[in-house]
């Protein structure tokens, strides 16, 4: 079977690689890449844990072929902390214990991001909407909400 | 399996009628994926036709109507403010499949091609008389949004044949349309009973109307009965009690984990009333 070259960006940086046909967007991430912070829970558009943004759009990345990536700019949580330093985001997770065992986190982390750069000022509704579809089998919810409402309100003050 | 990606109607046609085995249209992917991952298709071919020029733009028609291409997702329909005016039905049909994620990718074409009786986005399509634009290999035709689905999984597209884009009639004055749905929760799932209406007034009476219900026959069912127990009258709780008489009567659901039979056909005649007094207050404007 014929491999296809592929040339993206991923977090900003060129990256280029082969590819089966039928490999996702979240194999090629996780296998051909290293990137293994996106995780897979179901493989089917379901649970969110491999939300990626690419060309700024949330996507799950197990519904996309590694083959449609070309020329696209590819957001992974890889992405979301500047060096050493975390994103207000994880700090907000962090201070308020909205994770547990930490699948969820990194598709629900690239999906809240994705949100306040398109809603500073989200309501509870809307962010409830918004991680509709990140599915979280320990928290219950109310505190990654609240993570991100707290971080939206500081982001906001901060500016 | 082969991956292509083409660059026009005909090279995808072209493509497509050469090749051997299964082949597969590629747009959102969300369900052509999900078979792919799951085994149920394992295509041969998969012709992505994102790289075509003009397929993810919605685009007014020089008569005031919409051409919506194959590869818009959700998301941009929704945030097309003139489209939402125009026709609210059928954006927020599509707006009801899946998450976020979901409607970055899903299409208004992908739905309708991939033939769920339960499909969200067909039944507003249908009230709205919408047209697909379908590609083949003697060349271009028009069909009727409700002559695509012709059962669970199965169309009346013909090999080699793709839908280059929706067409939704010029609005007018005085229309207006809803679709709503039944699921057991408030978001993330597959209608059990689904009802688009599109009305168009003459002051208080409607003049003109469509009733079109999903996921419970085989396809998206047209009502024409029930849509001319409507015209001439301004929707009065009479009326509404005939309207939701002839959509259950109408039903030809199955009982699945979703929902009864019987429950389909209450369902109906409730969602049915409801829409169009959605649809009566929007045409009201
Ligand atoms: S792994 Fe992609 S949505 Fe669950
Ligand atoms: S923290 Fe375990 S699934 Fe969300």
């Amino acid at each position: 079977m014929s491999r296809i070259h592929v040339t993206a960006r991923v977090n900003g940086d060129k990256v280029e690689f082969l590819c089966d046909p039928r490999e996702t967007l979240l194999d090629v991430l996780r296998d051909n890449l290293g990137l293994t912070g996106t995780k897979e829970g179901c493989g089917t558009g379901d649970c969110g844990a491999c939300s990626v943004t690419v060309d700024g759009r949330l996507i799950c990345s197990c519904l996309m072929l590694g083959a449609e990536a070309e020329g696209k700019e590819i957001g992974t949580v890889e992405g979301i902390a500047n060096g050493e330093e975390l994103h207000p985001l994880q700090v907000k997770f962090i201070e308020h214990a909205a994770l547990q065992c930490g699948i969820c986190t990194p598709g629900i982390l690239v999906a809240a991001k994705n949100l306040l750069e398109h809603n500073p000022a989200p309501s509870e509704t809307e962010v409830r909407y918004w991680l509709a579809g990140n599915l979280c089998r320990c928290t219950g919810y109310d505190k990654i909400i609240r993570a991100v409402l707290d971080t939206a309100a500081e982001i906001r003050a901060a500016n | 399996m082969r991956y292509h990606r083409p660059e026009t109607f005909e090279e995808a046609v072209r493509l497509a009628a050469g090749a051997p085995g299964v082949t597969r249209f590629l747009l959102g992917g969300t369900d052509v994926l999900v078979q792919l991952r799951s085994g149920m298709v394992t295509p041969d071919v998969m012709i992505d036709l994102k790289g075509i020029p003009g397929i993810s733009k919605v685009m007014r028609t020089e008569d005031g109507g919409w051409c919506i291409g194959a590869a818009v997702p959700g998301s941009k329909l929704g945030a097309n403010a003139d489209l939402v005016a125009d026709w609210p039905g059928v954006v927020e049909g599509i707006e009801l499949v899946g998450s976020t994620q979901i409607q970055s990718r899903a299409t208004l074409t992908g739905n309708l091609c991939n033939a769920s009786p339960a499909a969200d986005g067909v039944p507003g399509l249908v009230a709205a008389s919408a047209t697909a634009t379908v590609v083949g290999p003697h060349g271009s035709r028009i069909a009727r949004v409700e002559d695509i689905p012709t059962g669970p999984g199965s169309t009346s597209l013909e090999p080699g044949e793709v839908i280059s884009g929706i067409n939704l009639p010029r609005r007018g004055e005085n229309g207006g349309d809803a679709y709503l749905r039944f699921i057991p929760r408030s978001e993330m799932d597959i209608a059990v009973v689904g009802c688009a209406v599109n009305l168009r007034l003459d002051g208080d009476a409607v003049v003109e109307a469509r009733v079109v219900l999903g996921a419970v026959a085989p396809t998206v069912l047209v009502l024409p009965d029930a849509a001319e127990l409507l015209v001439g009258t301004a929707l009065g709780e009479g009326e509404l009690e005939k309207l939701a008489a002839a959509a259950s009567a109408a039903c030809k659901p199955i009982s699945d984990k979703r929902g009864t039979i019987e429950f389909r056909t209450e369902v109906a005649g409730v969602l049915a009333k409801r829409a169009a007094k959605i649809a009566y207050s929007r045409a009201k404007g």
